[in-house]
């Protein structure tokens, strides 16, 4: 094995995290017209480690590939990826298409195996669908080694990976060799802003498109939608005016 | 219960009776998880016999546990070390040899803990099978309601999949109580299945506290960025929650600033939760944040700003200065 480290970094496009989604009218999805899209928070964490693996260890990350599968416009995604520091990018095309993890999954082991990528930071979950497997799913293709919900990363001399992560009630250590996933929490790092000039180098930057059925895979959805609701509203509460009538409030509701 | 069951299994059917599911049940000292008891609430509904997977340091001692959980037919357990802290690359090829020698197997749950969504997806993409995350409810064998855009939508989604693989939210279903009767279930012990695991385990950090369990506590008095400190953080909820025999939670700023441990974030990218009494204290109301905690049955909102969005949430309000009302109210109760 190389003993040079070659990053994939898998984004994805979705509603901007400060929106609250609206259902469409045929209840089988929300609406994206005039709809703002960014970049999934968690995967931009993802791409600022990457970033700060190359720039705490001098002269091991050999590269830095930034992947997305989505539509055209999943681009802008790209850029900001590669304006965050990623050295080359690939737009995988599927159109308004919206794939499962298992789909995904296969997908991006196709393009680790192009890439020959050896360690792969992805985000834990995308907030669209709040699956939480892709990073799982591509680890299982792989037969890799994986981390998941990493809050804090760490490259050492031997070239294996210490990797920190949130569990259920604290932390928890395990340390991998390459090939590795690892999958960021939200308290991995905090992702810089991307400046314009950066912005502006980025577009020279190579982004290929790749189409999906040059790659091989049955995309075919394993689920089917059958409907997407709201949820229901909850009650209109009340407002106490002082902790005496808050007091007696909770105790009316039984909740002391 | 016991003879109804009994009578259930006779009167049906051997045909149509060849499904059943397999769950998996995480311990800790010994003892199921509530989590995973909701786990098997939600392998009841499903309808098929019940067989419990058990891993670990303590499975066996869990397995007296499990013997009075309903439906439970069969209970496998391997005490291996190699499972204690459920390494994925460990747990997922014995799942992956149980689902494939057993063909009887059509769904295998998990609870929706960091560790049971650590290994289901890996599972799945081995098998060629694509898991449903966090399901909070059974509508069919194959069709069931999971949450999606941080809770401002609810799909319901029917799988195509020969075994459905789901996590299970646990604050969704009811824990399965214990039957005061043992059922009939059988034990097998299964040995370690060699899985190439390059991952080691290093250590790991508890927050160790007296305080009930954040994702099973009844009440729940939590903590935003209004708190201004750590040390109002400390001042104010835990005064408020020990009155209550509360848990302490927090919205993703509280935890940001710094002001306590990312383990007790409430929200889509923390915890998910759903007690009697949530109490929000210094909480705007961000979407994230109601993704984690708008099933509470009862919920307070106490903040200085009248127009913050968890007003619209709360049962009960109050607008006003925290470190008055905080003191007063854990005073009073």
């Amino acid at each position: 094995m190389s003993s040079k480290i070659r990053i994939l970094v898998p984004v994805k496009r979705v509603i901007d995290f400060a929106l609250k989604p609206r259902i469409n009218k045929t209840h089988d999805g929300v609406e994206t017209q005039g709809v703002k899209f960014s970049i999934n928070p968690f995967d931009n964490i993802a791409v600022e480690e990457a970033v700060k693996i190359r720039k705490h260890n001098k002269g091991v990350v050999e590269s830095i590939h930034a992947v997305s599968i989505g539509p055209s416009k999943a681009k802008d995604v790209l850029r900001t990826a590669l304006a965050k520091g990623a050295d080359t990018s690939s737009l995988v095309d599927i159109g308004s298409k919206e794939l499962d993890p298992l789909a995904v999954s296969k997908i991006l082991k196709k393009i680790q195996e192009e890439q020959g990528s050896n360690l792969i930071i992805m985000g834990r979950q995308a907030i669209d669908d709040d699956a939480g497997q892709t990073g799982q799913m591509l680890a299982g293709l792989l037969g890799w080694s994986q981390a998941t919900n990493a809050s804090k990363v760490t490259i050492n001399e031997d070239m294996t990976v210490e990797v920190e992560k949130a569990i259920d009630g604290g932390v928890e250590i395990v340390k991998a060799p390459l090939p590795l996933i690892i999958t960021t929490d939200l308290t991995l790092n905090e992702p810089k802003f991307v400046t314009l000039p950066k912005m502006m180098k980025a577009k020279k930057k190579p982004l290929k498109v790749v189409r999906p059925e040059d790659l091989g895979i049955n995309l075919e959805s394993r689920l089917e939608t059958v409907s997407l609701e709201e949820p229901v509203p909850r009650k209109a509460g009340i407002k106490v005016k002082s902790v005496d009538e808050l007091i007696s409030k909770m105790k009316e509701l039984k909740a002391i | 219960m016991f003879s109804t069951r009994l009578l259930f299994r006779t009167i049906r059917p051997v045909s149509v009776r060849l499904g059943s599911t397999l769950a998996f049940l995480e311990t800790a000292g010994g003892q199921i998880t509530p989590a995973s008891l909701s786990t098997v609430t939600a392998a009841t509904q499903i309808g098929d016999p019940i067989t419990v997977l058990l891993v670990g340091a303590g499975s066996m001692e869990a397995a007296k546990q499990a013997y009075k959980l309903p439906s439970v037919q069969k209970i496998i357990v391997s005490e291996s070390e190699k499972y204690n802290h459920y390494l994925p690359e460990e747990v997922s090829p014995l799942v992956v040899k149980l689902l494939k020698e057993n063909s009887g197997f059509k769904h295998f749950l998990v609870p929706a803990s960091t560790a049971g969504k650590n290994f289901l997806p890996r599972v799945g993409a081995v098998l060629d099978l694509q898991p449903l995350s966090e399901i909070i409810k059974v509508v069919s064998a194959d069709t069931f309601v999971r949450p999606t855009y941080a809770g401002n939508a609810v799909l319901t989604v029917k799988s195509k999949d020969d075994v459905i693989l789901a996590s299970v939210r646990p604050s969704a279903f009811e824990p399965a109580a214990e039957e005061s009767t043992a059922t009939s279930a059988s034990v097998e012990e299964v040995d370690y299945v060699k899985s190439g695991n390059k991952t080691e385990f290093i250590s790991e950090k508890l927050i160790t506290s007296e305080r009930p369990d954040l994702s099973s506590a009844k009440v729940v008095v939590s903590g935003g960025r209004g708190l201004k400190s750590k040390e109002e953080f400390d001042q104010l909820l835990y005064p408020l929650a020990d009155k209550l025999n509360a848990s302490v939670g927090a919205s993703r700023a509280a935890v940001d600033a710094g002001f306590c441990d990312n383990s007790l974030q409430v929200g889509q990218t923390g915890k998910v939760i759903a007690p009697n009494l949530y109490i929000a204290v210094g909480i705007s109301g961000a979407i994230q944040h109601l993704a984690g905690m708008k099933d509470s049955k009862v919920i307070v909102a106490i903040n200085k700003d009248e127009e913050a969005p968890i007003f619209n949430v709360s049962d009960v309000g109050l607008v006003g200065d925290l470190l008055d009302i905080i003191p007063e109210l854990t005073k009073k109760l």
